[in-house]
């Protein structure tokens, strides 16, 4: 059952990532991101990371791109269009050093299978909300209390950059 | 038994980031290199969720769990930005907003 579970889930991930990378409509973009996320947090499942599942669902799936519909909505935005064609080598570019990059990853990766050992049938981590919490208020007590001041800083700056006001507007 | 070798994972997450790769590095539209970014921070979650079970810890999953608090961060300051740009400029296609361009 497991490894019917992961195929799909790695092929979905995969698949609308790629559809997402492709597609010219911002909207669709979103939509095949999201559809990536659900597919992540079915492998962090099979992982046994429980709660960190869950979390994907409703942070990223839910609050962030949530967040990037808005904007899309708000701005209004057309279809991407193509670059003129004296500028298609920029795209060129861009693939050919992925594609470099993306060979280099697969080769570590592929190097060891013996190295990594295989998931055994049986949970191998329980990512339960007991055990992460008891670990996230002692051992990581300081880097939550550091993460609450980012988010506090990122909801000031978010604020503070959008509600400023055009010099034409004044 | 048939278990899947945790090194599928990582390959899963090697193309992932990879494909998040192509996607700043082609996109024009800054909604799109932002998402791409997105992606890519996933894929190195998938990695350190990875890394968790094969040593039996927890601490790879409570990095993920900062990885999400940074990037929800990230991500509502960069709408922010992206949004004046579109006031100040009328667009996001990041080839056009070249002020700093000597």
């Amino acid at each position: 059952m497991i490894p019917i579970l992961f195929f799909f889930f790695a092929g979905l991930a995969i698949a609308s990532a790629l559809l997402m990378v492709t597609h010219k409509n911002p909207v669709y973009c979103a939509i095949f991101l999201i559809i990536t996320f659900f597919a992540l947090a079915g492998l962090y499942f099979l992982l046994g990371a429980q709660f960190l599942s869950v979390v994907q669902v409703i942070v990223y799936a839910g609050a962030i791109m949530v967040l990037f519909v808005f904007v899309i909505m708000l701005l209004n935005l057309s279809e991407e269009v193509r670059l003129p064609a004296g500028r298609r080598f920029q795209s060129g570019f861009g693939i050919v050093f992925a594609a470099i990059l993306g060979v280099q990853l697969l080769v570590i990766a592929a190097a060891g299978t013996r190295v990594f050992g295989r998931l055994s049938g049986d949970t191998p981590v329980s990512g339960t909300v007991e055990r992460l919490g008891a670990t996230l208020f002692s051992t990581y007590l300081y880097p939550f209390e550091i993460a609450s001041v980012l988010l506090l800083t990122g909801i000031v700056g978010a604020i503070i950059l959008g509600s400023k006001k055009l010099p034409k507007e004044q | 038994m048939n278990a899947i070798p945790l090194n599928f994972f990582l390959l899963v997450a090697a193309v992932l980031f990879t494909i998040g790769v192509a996607g700043v590095l082609v996109r024009r539209n800054a909604l799109v290199i932002l998402m791409s970014i997105e992606l890519m921070l996933n894929a190195v979650n998938l990695t350190f969720i990875t890394f968790a079970a094969k040593w039996q810890t927890l601490d790879g999953q409570l990095f993920v769990f900062f990885i999400m608090a940074v990037a929800a961060a990230e991500v509502a300051v960069g709408l922010a930005v992206i949004i004046s740009v579109f006031r100040l400029r009328g667009t996001v296609q990041v080839d056009e907003i070249n002020l700093l361009k000597g």
